[in-house]
């Protein structure tokens, strides 16, 4: 009965796996196909990535989308870690419930009715004090921080709440001042969720569409922008070329991301370690 | 509220922790919660030709008084189309029909990971999030290379003579269901699994041990103790399938209506904000207390 139960299991994890990667290395399989009609194999070639190279409006478009992933992923962190110490660190202050509930909210908000009132509110906005008098880079970045910042905080709350509060304890009974505290004791604490929160920040910020296209004015294409307007009219083999590039990068990142956490968590085991003896 | 915050802040002793406070409350004050105060208020407005193209909601009467007008139009058309009505339940439907496939898929892959050895369960678990940081869209996009009538699906059921012609999968609610599932389902299992990494497996043993068939234990015991992980999971995929536009735009082909897309036509295609507005709040009332359910289990699991 017992092995029975994991042959079942077994074919149930084969099968979400498959589920889940098939669909991805066939957009990467395809990318590498001579012919022009995507499904229909015409031999091993890699115009498709010169054709994507020699298009300008990609290069733009990649260009805007990492510029706000950047910007969008620093203000975030910043202004997450901020809530997250607030909600955890600072007691019950009142308005706390309305701020708890307006940080989680975004997070399962759906995007539609974001875009949407953050559209209305620029508009309006405009209309009262001239500003933003076009829309593009800094409502896509003030938009995309409004969402990300709720995934920092999350992320940091849930740091704080596993930490304890002993070392901060400890440091403020030896006379550090409580800004001290924060920056020598707190914050380093902190430093890997926090850059757990900004890569997660850039990524959402770099995949956001719906948000873009509702906050977004003529001209400010980002590459999302880009590839929805073409994808809709069907397949296009320059984009599966795309897919593949970002695909890469972005499994290169993680992996990177994964050792460098992994490494450091060992160091910091090999110290405590050292220390103890 | 304001008085609240002072007296808080009076307590902390520096400036500097205020700031910490006040940044991103008033943040979120401004981008967050003034938004849905403009959406309701557009909402109940009326649409003229003009830049913004709806009516003002307060106005200076002759008489010098402010007066406000409320305009529950929108909401009495939205209600009495029955494309509008008919969309809605769409919807509903196919969101509650993909949170149900993706629990019926993700259950057994949550379990087989939380079951699975230390070393495979990392693997495993990192190989679910994956897909998570590549882009949502491209996802979607891919699909369209499998469903298509030329597609991987078409070509290998032709290959292998099962149909002689392409059969329609391409721009079909069934398109749909794949595409929100797909998508999604690491939604359900990530939750799923947090929760069953936590059960307490000697239970199982004690059932088994007092005569429990595998298929009672599992219904009397497993089922019982993962409900937390199964509610989390499923409004986490509800909640953003009921609002999804993306997947029946690309994967529907406007043959499957749901209701962001209805919202974004509505206000790029027509240009009519103040209905745009309405849908917007009616579907945030359907969504609610979801939304809320999901709040309390959240803080209930983190303690927070």
């Amino acid at each position: 009965m017992r092995k029975q139960r994991s042959t079942f299991l077994f074919s149930a994890l084969c099968f979400g796996m498959a589920f889940l990667y098939v669909p991805i290395f066939l957009m990467i399989f395809y990318s590498f196909n001579y012919s022009k009609l995507v499904p229909v194999w015409g031999g091993f070639s890699t115009r498709w990535y010169g054709v994507l190279f020699q298009s300008e409006e990609v290069w733009d478009a990649l260009a805007l989308s990492l510029q706000i992933a950047v910007v969008n992923a620093t203000f975030a962190t910043l202004i997450g870690t901020m809530a997250a110490l607030a909600l955890v660190r600072f007691g019950n202050f009142r308005g706390r419930m309305l701020f708890s509930g307006m940080i989680t909210a975004p997070l399962v908000m759906p995007e539609v009715i974001t875009g949407l009132s953050l559209l209305l509110l620029f508009i309006t906005l405009e209309g009262i004090i001239g500003w933003p008098s076009e829309r593009g880079f800094t409502t896509i970045t003030i938009a995309h921080i409004t969402f990300s910042m709720a995934f920092v905080a999350v992320i940091i709350q849930g740091r704080l709440a596993g930490m304890g509060q002993e070392l901060e304890e400890a440091a403020q009974d030896l006379g550090a001042k409580p800004f001290r505290v924060l920056f020598d004791v707190t914050l380093p604490r902190l430093a890997p969720g926090m850059l757990a929160g900004w890569l997660l920040s850039f990524t959402l910020s770099l995949d956001d569409l719906i948000i873009a296209s509702f906050v977004s004015g003529p001209g400010a294409t980002t590459l999302p922008i880009l590839i929805y307007s073409r994808v809709r009219l069907g397949l296009r083999p320059d984009i599966n070329a795309l897919a593949t590039i970002m695909v890469l990068a972005v499994a290169i990142g993680v992996i990177v991301a994964g050792w460098l956490l992994f490494r450091q968590q060992k160091q910091r085991t090999r110290e405590m370690q050292m220390a103890g003896k | 509220m304001t008085r609240g915050l002072q007296t808080a802040l009076a307590r902390l002793q520096g400036g500097w922790q205020s700031v910490v406070v006040l940044v991103p409350y008033f943040w979120l004050l401004l981008f967050f919660l003034v938004p849905f105060f403009i959406v309701l208020k557009i909402s109940l407005a009326e649409r003229i030709i003009a830049s913004p193209p709806f009516s003002p909601l307060f106005q200076w009467a002759e008489d010098g008084a402010l007066t406000m007008r409320l305009l529950f139009d929108n909401f009495v058309w939205l209600w009495e189309d029955e494309l509008y009505v008919e969309t809605y339940l769409n919807s509903l439907r196919i969101s509650i029909v993909s949170t149900i496939l993706c629990l019926l898929i993700g259950y057994p892959i949550a379990y087989g990971i939380s079951r699975a050895r230390p070393t495979a369960r990392t693997i495993l678990l990192l190989m679910v999030i994956l897909p998570f940081w590549t882009s949502f869209l491209l996802r979607v996009y891919a699909w369209i290379g499998l469903l298509a009538d030329q597609g991987t699906i078409n070509n290998l059921l032709i290959f292998l003579g099962v149909i002689d012609s392409p059969i329609r999968l391409l721009y079909s609610e069934f398109a749909v269901y794949v595409g929100i599932v797909y998508t999604y389902v690491p939604f359900m299992i990530l939750p799923l699994y947090a929760n069953m990494e936590k059960l307490d497996l000697s239970l199982h043993e004690a059932a088994a041990d007092l005569g429990a068939r595998p298929l009672t234990t599992f219904f009397t015991v497993t089922l019982p103790m993962t409900l937390p992980g199964i509610i989390a999971g499923s409004l986490l995929v509800f909640i953003p399938a009921t609002g999804e536009f993306v997947i029946p735009d690309l994967l529907g082909g406007g043959n499957v209506l749901m209701i962001g897309n209805v919202l974004y036509g509505e206000f790029n295609a027509n240009h009519d904000w103040p209905v745009a507005a309405a849908v917007a709040v009616a579907l945030l009332v359907v969504l609610v207390v979801p939304m809320m359910i999901y709040q309390r289990v959240q803080a209930r699991e983190s303690g927070i």
